[in-house]
């Protein structure tokens, strides 16, 4: 599969998207997300289809903000077996080699006043986050006129970044209801709090397509954020084992020199 | 036959009887005369059992945090702009960087593991009874130099909770009276936490406390070769001397207790390569989240608190109102520990042959630090801070009202020697 080199588009695209949906958001569509503070990510770092579609997919839609300043493209490549002609070809930037960092194009300075704030570095954020913090995350955006991106996001309350997956995943609304609690002195108050999403366009994704997207981005950010992990487990095994017929040998010994001990 | 006949001086002193190079060194250093002193005619008492792993073992630790504490220094940075990116560097682009960063970090938490339980051993069985309360005090100045060193270790990586907790807990020296805001500074050499505090962590993680270490457990050491072990029953093996004047009880420290530690060594390592392996975060309590970002002056972390080894103190500080009074009441939780041996007096040393008073103490005692060390990493909230005191009031109630209970608590007879079931 080709890959989308310029990561701009799918940021301006949904920029205009939210912009135009925003403003017509009565259509009706399946509601759902009550329960969204209970999704789990299942992220699984050994699954390596996963990673690799999780690289190409941070590529075409996080790289063009957000950079993994401490992690090589060549290391990349090795860990997750991707070819050095594909890594080239698909993944690597116009300018950059595969023994550089994976860095963003967008001059931070200038991401800076685009979106108010600087896109973070994406390095360590599966382990600053949590990986559900991520699936909550990516799967809550919904689009609030009163944002200046036009979207929100309830993991993230006024987050800076636009909703650059809405092309995929479709735009939805958050709709609320209203609950009433004893406030002080008895008397109730009422707040709104959310109830669910309701889906107001569609992506180009099904749900099921989308949620392996968000799995597959969050899977391919935890193996970023530790990415000794896959040789760490696989060498433990061995380690363990190791000790285990020591510690039965050391035993065995002790055993030997205490029978003279009454 | 002369004085100086050579064979009547050889009859005299064996080791000389010996040639070649081992004999030249034995000459010029007592190494034979070492080892003999000291492990292979130092009587242990037969009785040991797991809890007398834990001081070897902590003795493991401390080489193993030291080896791997030379190579991270290799890679690490102690500068405000390159430590944190040096400490990735280690994790992802040195060999093998990632093994001996994670052997490190989690050997910090496991050396709190095995320090606790070397400690509570003490606790049980009356260890720090006369005459070993120096033995005590030594190994309660090394917990301290331990407390010092991890904590200045937690800063170098200069996550966010790096930076938040030295604020917490430089901080903290700005309650003592008068001197208190000027010594901050002091210790920060700035106005801030910042660059020149880091550095100076450095120095002192890295030189200054692991020197201070090693000659306290130098000095536990000796003590303890002094007055020799204790053991679970809390009887001196040295008061049943047989005929050839070595205790009844006593067994030869090496092979006996050196075989067997070799066994406690591998069963630790067995845990240890676990969590090295498989959970070195260990579900964010030994490597916490909010360190996985660069230390931020401009953003304090939801919830700041140290890690876990620290916990209990951290609650005891927090369940005053006053921070002076937190601060005076976090260093009385550390120099009640340290005045025990004069606290207790109860006849009998071992929780053995207590009675249930001091039983329901020690209960008390365990179940006030594990509850304090779960409260301090929970969000300070009303039911948190009210349990947090009443923990408090239990910790101090086991050390404070020792010389009382102690004293009417209704012991058992302790036997003249010591229980031992032949393997």
């Amino acid at each position: 599969m080709r890959i989308n080199r310029r990561s701009w588009a799918p940021v301006l695209l949904a920029a205009a998207l939210v912009g135009v949906c925003g403003a017509s958001a009565a259509a009706e569509g399946p509601a759902y997300g009550s329960n969204w503070q209970h999704w789990q990510a299942h992220a699984k770092v050994s699954d390596l289809p996963s990673l690799q579609r999780g690289a190409r997919d941070f590529v075409s839609y996080c790289l063009g903000c957000h950079s993994l300043k401490y992690e090589r493209w060549s290391r990349l490549g090795k860990d997750l077996k991707i070819p050095k002609d594909v890594l080239v070809q698909n993944l690597i930037p116009p300018g950059q080699k595969p023994a550089d960092y994976i860095t963003s194009p967008m001059p931070a300075r200038d991401a800076a006043k685009w979106f108010g704030k600087a896109p973070p570095d994406l390095s360590l954020i599966a382990r600053y986050r949590g990986t559900n913090y991520l699936y909550r995350y990516l799967k809550t955006f919904y689009v609030d006129s009163a944002r200046a991106s036009g979207a929100n996001n309830l993991q993230f309350p006024s987050v800076s970044m636009p909703d650059v997956v809405s092309p995929l995943e479709g735009l939805k609304i958050a709709v609320y209801k209203t609950v009433q609690e004893p406030g002080p002195g008895g008397k109730p108050i009422s707040h709104q709090v959310f109830a669910h999403f309701q889906q107001i366009a569609p992506g180009s994704m099904t749900p099921q397509q989308y949620d392996r997207f968000v799995h597959d981005t969050i899977n391919f950010l935890d193996y970023v954020s530790d990415p000794a992990r896959v040789e760490r487990r696989r060498l433990g095994v061995w380690v363990i084992l190791f000790l285990l017929a020591f510690t039965w040998l050391a035993w065995l010994l002790k055993r030997e020199y205490w029978k003279d001990v009454r | 036959m002369a004085v100086n006949d050579p064979a009547r001086l050889r009859a005299a002193e064996p080791a000389r009887a010996k040639k070649g190079l081992w004999a030249w060194i034995n000459e010029r250093l007592p190494v034979d005369e070492f080892f003999r002193h000291e492990l292979t005619e130092y009587f242990a008492p037969k009785n040991f059992n797991i809890w007398y792993f834990f001081g070897s073992l902590a003795m493991l630790v401390l080489v193993m945090q030291i080896l791997t504490g030379i190579f991270l220094t290799m890679y690490y940075h102690p500068t405000a702009s390159g430590a944190y990116a040096s400490v990735q560097f280690i994790m992802r682009e040195v060999s093998w960087g990632w093994l001996i960063r994670y052997m490190h970090s989690t050997g910090a938490s496991f050396f709190f593991i095995v320090v606790y339980l070397h400690m509570f051993r003490g606790l049980l069985y009356g260890s720090y009874r006369r005459p070993r309360e120096l033995l005590w005090v030594i190994g309660m100045v090394v917990y301290m130099a331990l407390m010092a060193e991890a904590f200045m270790g937690y800063v170098l990586p200069w996550g966010n909770m790096s930076y938040w907790g030295a604020q917490v807990i430089i901080n903290l020296f700005g309650t003592i009276p008068a001197i208190g805001p000027a010594l901050t500074q002091w210790i920060r050499g700035d106005y801030g936490i910042s660059g020149a505090t880091l550095n100076r962590l450095f120095a002192l993680h890295v030189a200054a406390v692991p020197i201070v270490l090693l000659l306290l457990v130098g000095l536990h050491l000796v003590a303890l070769h002094r007055v020799g072990s204790n053991n679970p029953d809390g009887i001196e093996i040295k008061d049943h001397p047989g005929p050839d004047g070595k205790p009844l009880d006593g067994i030869p420290f090496h092979p006996y207790y050196t075989v067997k530690d070799v066994m406690g060594v591998g069963a630790f390592f067995i845990l240890f390569a676990l969590v090295v392996f498989y959970f070195p975060t260990f579900h964010g309590l030994f490597l916490e989240p909010a360190n996985f970002t660069r230390a931020n002056p401009l953003s304090t972390p939801p919830d700041i608190h140290p890690v876990w080894y620290f916990t209990p103190y951290y609650a005891i500080l927090r369940a005053v109102p006053s921070k002076g009074l937190g601060a005076f009441l976090l260093a009385m939780a550390l120099v009640s520990l340290v005045l025990l041996p004069w606290l207790d007096r109860s006849p009998v040393k071992s929780i053995r042959y207590k009675g249930w008073i001091s039983r329901l103490a020690l209960a008390v005692f365990i179940v006030s630090f594990v509850g304090l060390g779960y409260l301090g990493m929970q969000p300070v909230e009303p039911v948190y801070v009210l349990l947090a005191r009443i923990f408090a009031v239990g910790y101090f109630a086991f050390f404070w009202l020792m010389p009382f209970y102690s004293r009417i608590d209704p012991v058992k007879p302790v036997p003249e020697r010591v229980v031992y079931h032949a393997h």
